[in-house]
């Protein structure tokens, strides 16, 4: 892997950094020169227990890939391991070839050796949360244009046409100046989504982000997720739904125990799992 | 016959004023220390703040206030002297009363503020680590500003409490509101109408500064349902 080519981060959020000549599509499974996002080998322990035991995932642009596992499984330590909100304890992290540079923390997990590094790559790689965690304080407007303006350094107004523009593609322009208290789930996490798109990512991580909504407001985020996964955006999502995992993903992974116990095409794996897991697994979600 | 005295009233409620708003500088300051040493992974840190909110608050405030008053006196000459100083020196009362008050209301403040930190959803400040901010800009633009409204209700307590201790910096000698209606009292036989318009004159500050910060607390708590925690 390329050690730290930092320039790459430097740059403008959502420009194409092909660090190698592109070849061939580079979407889907194909092997494309440089992977938007790659993961290999994540360990994670708390305390006694290993929680995660190797995990490796690569995404490509426009890759849209479903986690699926059985509670406890790991899926969303390993997700948030991807942008260190956990610091694993082994394993490396590179986005759009530039490795993130870790180092031992006193505990023994990894953190990052640079401060700077990481926070653009966070700011590349956001996140949709089960919970929204849109900030209490803020209005729907002020959440989205936050981060563009204190870390992207965008100016206020452009941050502003930007949100709305936003707001309004989910839906929810006409709630802008509520508060999160004030939105109902299904508002907040589109609201969330807006926020995440802000900031024009790389890659999207989404933790279980309809788990936490009422049936009759999940139809609303699969419809926005479902969206952004045909406009070509490059998605990893946590996820229960079994319909989105088939319909929308191009790639899906099993999780049992902290290994990936089987991945692939989501026709095939979950058409005709080959684990027993899975199987079971799949009988106890049908949807 | 309350004419005559009401100058002089006037002028000690301005030094009860300062008296209070410098202790609660004082006090703001060591809350915030005091609460980020509570939650800190230090353990050191977090002995010695629980040493000093525990001590602060099983001990009266006169107690404390002559202790540090006297205490600090006999110290500071001891030092002085150590130092080749030859003048005793005398703790400027007003010093002396800020800094105690202020002590005694850091430690109450270290606990309001540390249940407003932690009452802040660990999402809150997550979703800005994720989002890129650095923590210091997370603490400044997330966590503090939620803290300030999750802590007006309990500061706003605290300072009024603060208004009114402050009546105690008068037995160490500082001429605030309080000591000259005691003079006064002495003075005309009158102890029941200096004593009550000492009174109005505190209630008059509490209730200026309880409007004051409900206003206040209202700007912060836009957009919460619970506002009245
Ligand atoms: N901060 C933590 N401290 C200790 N153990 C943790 C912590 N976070 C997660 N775990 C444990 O790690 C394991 C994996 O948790 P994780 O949240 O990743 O599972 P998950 O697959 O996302 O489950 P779910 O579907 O319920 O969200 C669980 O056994 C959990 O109890
Ligand atoms: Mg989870």
């Amino acid at each position: 892997m390329n050690m730290n080519d930092i320039a790459t981060l430097t740059e403008a959020p959502g420009t194409p950094t092909p660090a190698l000549p592109p070849q061939g599509g580079g979407s889907g499974t194909a092997t494309s020169a440089v992977a938007k996002l790659a993961v290999t080998d994540i360990h994670k322990r708390f305390g006694a227990a290993e929680v995660l035991k190797g995990i490796s995932l690569t995404a490509n642009a426009g890759d849209v890939i479903s986690l699926i596992g059985s509670s406890g499984s790991g899926k969303s330590t390993f997700l948030r391991c991807i942008n260190l909100l956990e610091q694993p304890n082994a394993g490396t992290i590179a986005l759009n070839g530039e490795t993130l540079t870790l180092t031992r923390d006193r505990d023994g997990s990894l953190k990052a050796a640079d401060a700077k590094q990481l926070q653009r790559l966070r700011a590349r790689v956001t996140m949709v949360f089960q919970h929204f965690n849109l900030w209490a304080h803020m209005t729907a407007l002020e959440n989205v244009i936050e981060a563009p303006v204190q870390v992207l350094g965008l100016s206020k107004d452009a941050a502003i046409a930007r949100g709305e523009a936003l707001l309004a593609r989910v839906g929810v322009a006409h709630r802008k100046d509520h508060y999160p208290a004030h939105l109902s789930g299904g508002e907040q996490q589109r609201v969330a989504i807006a926020r995440a798109l802000a900031m024009d990512p790389e890659v999207m991580l989404f933790d279980e982000p309809t788990s936490a909504l009422d049936p009759e407001l999940v139809g609303e985020v699969l419809k926005v997720m479902r969206d952004l996964a045909r406009e070509g955006r490059t998605m990893i999502v946590v996820t229960h739904e079994m319909g989105f995992a088939r319909e929308v993903s191009n790639h899906v992974v099993f999780l049992h125990k902290g290994l990936i116990e089987e991945e692939g095409d989501p026709r095939e794996v979950l058409a005709r799992p080959r684990s027993e897991r899975l199987r079971q697994f799949l009988a106890g979600s049908l949807k | 016959m309350l004419a005559d005295y009401l100058p002089s009233l006037f002028e000690g409620t301005l030094i009860t004023l300062s008296v209070a708003g410098a202790s609660l500088t004082i006090a703001a300051a060591l809350g915030l220390l005091g609460a980020a040493a509570k939650l800190s992974r230090s353990r050191a840190l977090r002995t010695a703040a629980n040493l000093y909110t525990t001590v602060i608050r099983g001990v009266p405030d006169l107690v404390l206030m002559l202790l540090i008053f006297y205490g600090g006196q006999v110290a500071l000459n001891w030092a002085a002297q150590r130092l080749g100083h030859e003048d005793y020196i005398d703790i400027n009362p007003f010093v002396a009363g800020v800094a105690t008050i202020g002590f005694i209301f850091g430690a109450y403040l270290t606990e309001t503020f540390r249940g407003a930190l932690m009452a802040i959803p660990p999402g809150q400040r997550e979703a800005g680590l994720a989002f890129g901010m650095s923590p210091a800009r997370v603490l400044i633009r997330i966590t503090l500003p939620q803290m300030i409204r999750l802590a007006l209700p309990g500061f706003t307590n605290n300072w009024l409490v603060l208004v009114k201790s402050t009546a105690i910096v008068s037995v160490i000698g500082l001429s605030d509101m309080m000591q000259r209606a005691g003079f006064a009292a002495g003075a005309t036989q009158q102890p029941f109408t200096f004593y009550l318009a000492a009174a109005g004159l505190y209630l008059a500050i509490t209730t200026v500064s309880l409007l004051a910060l409900n206003a206040l607390n209202r700007r912060y708590s836009a957009g919460v349902r619970w506002a009245h925690a």
